[in-house]
């Protein structure tokens, strides 16, 4: 699907749109079986893009991508061109360790690191950088007020993450995202496994960071991606079926299969 | 109406059998360690003083004598061997684990190493007999520890790879995605979630090398007296138990149901703190 730029720029009001993330004649391959045919998709900076679709669309799997974390399985691999800040990063001389610095990304299950919620926050931190105890203790700040989780854990900085509840868990996770100052944030399905109130601070935290941050979320949920998105992109059967801004999207779909997807027709 | 009610009936029964069956099996199971326990304590209370600990075994048909130098002997074996192996075992556990799932070495080595850890003792002390103390000429403490150790490191690597495989991929994934290097993920992340299983695996190593007796009939052997060369032979209480339970002699017997009760209560102790140091971390 052949996304036309131009109208879209020109439908934006006063702010420029401007190309994180692209992907060209994207192919990708779990073993020998086709998972994601033919991606082209630009993903803008300092936008919520959200990926939605059916169960095994795979839009997880092209979330995956961005930060190649599909590397940890040998038998998976893709094709084509993935541009960040108009640079190839699937060349073989790409440092994976360093463009996971600049990408972020939360799970769709809290995943706190068996230590404290300080050194949870830190471990990312001392992979990239060497900060002293003060400038270490302001970042961990800094990014658990990002998160909002500041005013909840700032008196129980060394106790155990796995204290926290998954809610707070989920929030940790993305404080520990931003804490390494990345560019983009990859979200997978992050409020699937909280609460209702819990989803919902995740959302407004969405809408805040992105005005630091890229955002790209996968959700089942298509509320949430009508509330929390500026673009979205309805995958189907590992090929991208439209993308747009997300009001275009779900007011008025170009393509029968999405508009049958947002009205509930299957899904 | 009426299948409904006779079929809740047949599975109530069936319910019934199967627990009266799981139950008799375990009262089965509990009554022989009980049993066990029971006559270690009654004869190991009955010949415990605090001579033991101080003084040395003594020679057959004499009164008195302790068994400090069979108590230090094991303290140094069990220890070493502990040293030596755990590390050599993490390492492994975590290459099988970690590294080498899917491939041809990790599939050989783990085959191996269940054979290793299902191997009789005697034969690891054959085999440390042959490759050690005949070369070497003599009986001595060192070759005890390398035996000790080969029976340490199996069920370590075993542990490890199974606590190992219980961490969830989610937790290296998101490592993974701060940016961590293959080794930063394993070792402040994936290790420390398993530490509470590896721990008890060690545990459980340790356990099982302070009651072995057969490897040490080939390599420490055994010494009445006091020694810390280990190019010596060492006393240890499994030798020395073996040694003084088959004599003809009450003093030597007696001593050696000592000996029992002090493996038994050394190894309860183990336990008991690895559960109490272990558990609050487990559970934060």
């Amino acid at each position: 699907m052949k996304i036309d730029k131009e109208s879209i720029m020109q439908s934006t009001t006063g702010t420029d749109l401007e190309t994180q993330i692209a992907f060209r004649n994207f192919n990708f391959y779990y073993g020998k079986y086709k998972a994601l045919r033919n991606i082209n998709l630009d993903i803008y900076k300092r936008r919520v893009t959200a990926f939605i679709g059916p169960s095994g669309c795979g839009k997880s799997t092209l979330l995956r991508t961005i930060n190649r974390m599909y590397e940890l399985y040998p038998d998976q691999h893709s094709e084509g061109e993935l541009l960040l800040d108009g640079v190839d990063i699937l060349g073989k001389g790409t440092d994976l360790n360093a463009l996971r610095a600049r990408i972020g990304m939360v799970f769709q299950k809290p995943t706190p690191f068996p230590m404290s919620i300080y050194d949870n926050i830190a471990f990312g931190v001392k992979l990239h950088e060497r900060l002293s105890r003060v400038d270490m203790d302001d970042r961990v700040e800094w990014s658990l007020r990002k998160a909002a989780l500041w005013n909840e854990v700032a008196d129980k900085l060394n106790q155990s993450g796995m204290s926290l509840s998954g809610g707070q868990q989920q929030r940790l996770c993305i404080a520990r995202g931003i804490a390494v100052k990345p560019q983009v944030l990859l979200l997978d399905e992050p409020t699937s496994a909280l609460d209702p109130i819990s989803t919902m601070r995740i959302e407004e935290l969405v809408s805040e960071l992105k005005d630091e941050f890229t955002i790209v979320i996968v959700t089942h949920n298509m509320q949430q991606a009508a509330r929390v998105s500026d673009f979205t992109a309805y995958m189907y059967l590992g090929e991208l079926v439209e993308v747009g801004r997300t009001d275009d999207v779900f007011i008025k779909p170009t393509d029968k299969r999405t508009e049958d997807y947002i009205t509930g027709r299957f899904g | 109406m009426s299948t409904a009610v006779s079929l809740g009936r047949i599975r109530k029964l069936k319910n019934a059998l199967a627990l009266t069956i799981a139950m008799i099996a375990m009262l089965f199971g509990l009554f022989w360690l009980i049993w066990i326990l029971a006559t270690t304590v009654e004869l190991g209370v009955a010949s415990f003083s605090w001579r033991l600990f101080t003084e040395m075994t003594p020679p057959p048909g004499s009164e008195g004598g302790g068994l400090a130098n069979a108590i230090a002997g094991s303290l140094i074996l069990i220890s070493l061997a502990t040293i030596v192996g755990t590390p050599i075992g993490i390492f492994a556990g975590v290459y099988l684990a970690e590294y080498g799932k899917h491939t041809w070495l990790g599939h050989t080595t783990r085959f191996v190493n269940d054979l290793l850890l299902s191997a009789p003792s005697i034969i690891i002390g054959l085999f440390v007999y042959d490759i050690y103390v005949a070369r070497v000429g003599h009986f001595s403490a060192m070759s005890g520890v390398v035996a000790l150790a080969l029976i340490v490191i199996p069920v370590v690597v075993r542990t490890t790879e199974n606590m190992l495989q219980l961490v969830p991929n989610t937790l290296r994934e998101a490592a993974s995605a701060l940016g961590a290097p293959r080794w930063a993920v394993i070792g402040k992340v994936t290790l420390k979630a398993s530490l509470a299983g590896i721990m008890t695996g060690i545990m459980l190593a340790v356990a099982r090398i302070s009651g072995e007796t057969a490897p040490l009939l080939f390599t420490s052997l055994s010494n009445q007296f006091w020694t810390l060369d280990m190019n010596k032979p060492m006393a240890s209480l499994p030798a020395t138990i073996f040694k003084f339970a088959m004599s003809p002699f009450k003093e030597w017997q007696q001593l050696a149901w000592a000996g029992v009760f002090l493996i038994t209560l050394g190894v309860l102790t183990l336990n008991i703190l690895a559960r109490i140091l272990f558990r609050n971390k487990h559970k934060q």
